[in-house]
């Protein structure tokens, strides 16, 4: 009988035949996201006795994290990090995308495959890779000291805030770089022509039709970064040092030596709910800035 | 196009491209370059030419048992994602229905938000319902940033084939299980290999989650990690590294290579 059903609405419903083939798919995740984030949001209320969970109902982990300075300190530092590593990504990776959209005309995927080939490559390696280049006996100053040019090893390279901002610009830049393209790519050359025929230099013409019209990409690939680099903590573990932690090893040392698991959750959903409203508000803020220009 | 004075050859712009490329790659080429080198430190002036490390590394139980664990996750991961995801690509591309944005968007998720967060989250859900911390963890929570990528992958080569090849097919009379083998697979397959190819480097390559959903039993970015602690395994950490980024650059390669005419049209599918 059911089965009857089941094929005559695969065959009659073009909706039902979409969600019957979605729904693997869709159920897996649905499963594997919704359900742990709802058990991250109740343990976020509990907090421990000894070895195991007190499940009383409390918000103490959210008064903890309001009235200890640590956990606010943290968390800022975090937005910081990570909004100059934004900045600066999607501003050195911009010219990059303008030349591959306006100045290449022949083997342009191979332009595209090499940005962002080193994307796939492991997140880990990227940064451990950073951390041979910027150490303290590392590749910058053991060269440096082998040519002469300094004395000692150049101590703010490593374990700190700027080598962290450095690996995360360099790590994410394929995805600044594939939004900003598309964005330039899309935009109709004969805009451009027409600026310039009504008298417009390169650089007027650029500020007035070219950069307005890509900025969907620019706030795509802010975004894009700004997410994921705030939650990062390989970066900041292996380069960060006591001055260039972020919110992320807290989270993960409230699972691991801490065993806070409660706090840890507290903080997880503390750390979501703050990037949800940074990038809700970024995006209304450019909305409306858009809207008033045009 | 190409004689419009708007395209005319930017040469300050062509160098910035080519020293952006250089830094791109040469930070990861220092693994490879330092792990021939014939010294336990990493440093200028080298000391001269040596594959001992490589030698050394191969003697190891314990990196072959972890690249064994990499391989089971990652191909597991890697067909899983692929099947879930053909299906997936399918239904957007060929059916209307209602709240198709919205559950796209759900499905993209997990390749921006911080990898952290689902893995603390599965972490949380696995002990609360008493499943042991093993390599199938590890795997469930690696399928979940390789679906987007299967989807994503796959996208492109749905839109870029004809429905009415498949119309046709049905018309006269293979059911449908046969024209997805002989009409829809063949048509789809170079996104198939790419999808399959994309998902297992991801999955290899991926730590955070192995980090926080993994047992007794590391897989290859965990036991470097645990090795990052001994500063005089570092000559055989680049070694590995130089290994896992070299395989993984072919494989992407071949995959990105494979699926060329798709992800062109998908890159400039807006013109």
């Amino acid at each position: 009988m059911r089965v009857g059903w089941f094929q005559r609405q695969l065959h009659k419903s073009e909706a039902f035949r979409g969600y019957t083939l979605l729904s693997p798919a869709l159920i897996f995740l649905a499963a594997a996201i919704l359900i742990p984030f709802a058990i991250l949001v109740v343990m976020s209320f509990w907090t421990t006795a000894g070895f195991d969970f007190n499940r009383e109902f409390t918000p103490h982990n959210y008064q903890q994290i309001m009235e200890r300075p640590i956990y606010g300190a943290l968390l800022w530092r975090s937005l910081w990090i990570s909004t100059i590593a934004t900045v600066f990504t999607v501003v050195l990776c911009y010219p990059m995308a303008y030349y591959v959209a306006f100045h290449v005309h022949r083997n342009k995927m191979m332009w595209i495959v090499l940005m962002t080939l080193p994307f796939w490559t492991s997140y880990l390696l990227r940064v451990f890779a950073w951390k041979v280049v910027l150490g303290y006996e590392g590749v910058i100053n053991s060269g440096l000291m082998w040519a002469g040019w300094i004395e000692a090893p150049l101590e703010f390279l490593l374990y700190s805030p700027t080598a962290v901002i450095i690996t995360l610009a360099h790590a994410w830049a394929a995805f600044a770089i594939l939004p900003l393209y598309v964005s330039l790519e899309k935009i109709d050359k004969s805009l451009l022509e027409a600026a310039t025929d009504l008298g417009d230099g390169p650089v007027r013409r650029f500020f007035r039709i070219t950069f307005p019209l890509s900025m969907p990409g620019v706030i795509s690939a802010s975004i894009l970064i700004f997410i994921p680099t705030t939650g990062d903590y390989i970066t900041p573990a292996l380069l960060g040092g006591p001055d260039g932690m972020m919110i992320g090893n807290l989270i993960q040392a409230q699972f691991g030596a801490v065993n806070n698991w409660p706090m840890g959750a507290a903080l997880s959903i503390v750390l979501m709910l703050t990037i949800a409203a940074i990038s809700v508000a970024f995006i209304l803020v450019t909305f409306f800035v858009r809207k008033r220009i045009t | 196009m190409s004689d419009s004075y708007i395209n005319k050859p930017n040469r300050p712009l062509q160098l910035y491209a080519i020293i952006f490329l250089i830094f791109l790659y040469v930070p990861v080429l220092f693994l490879p370059l330092f792990s021939f080198n014939d010294s336990i430190y990493v440093r200028f002036p080298m000391e001269g030419l040596t594959l001992q490390w490589y030698r050394e590394l191969m003697g190891r139980e314990a990196v072959w048992a972890a690249l064994m664990n990499s391989f089971k996750v990652g191909i597991t991961a890697s067909i899983v994602a692929t099947a879930l995801g053909i299906f997936g690509a399918k239904a957007i591309t060929r059916y209307r229905f209602h709240g198709k944005a919205p559950i796209v968007t759900f499905i993209m998720l997990p390749l921006v938000v911080p990898l952290i967060i689902f893995g603390v989250a599965l972490l949380v859900l696995m002990t609360s319902i008493g499943i042991p911390l093993s390599l199938y963890t590890v795997t469930i929570g690696h399928l979940i940033i390789c679906i987007p990528f299967a989807i994503a992958v796959l996208l492109p080569r749905f839109e870029g084939f004809d429905a009415s090849i498949e119309e046709a097919s049905a018309d006269l009379g293979e059911n449908a299980w046969w024209t997805f083998w002989r009409v829809t697979l063949p048509m789809i397959f170079p996104g198939v290999v790419a999808s399959l190819l994309l998902c297992f480097t991801v999955s290899f390559d991926e730590f955070i989650l192995a980090f926080f959903l993994n047992g007794t039993e590391a897989t290859l970015p965990m036991y470097i990690w645990g090795q990052l602690r001994f500063p005089q395994e570092f000559p055989s950490v680049l070694a590995l590294s130089s290994m896992i980024i070299a395989a993984s650059f072919i494989i992407v390669f071949f995959g990105q290579w494979i699926n060329r005419d798709a992800s062109i049209s998908s890159i400039e599918g807006g013109k």
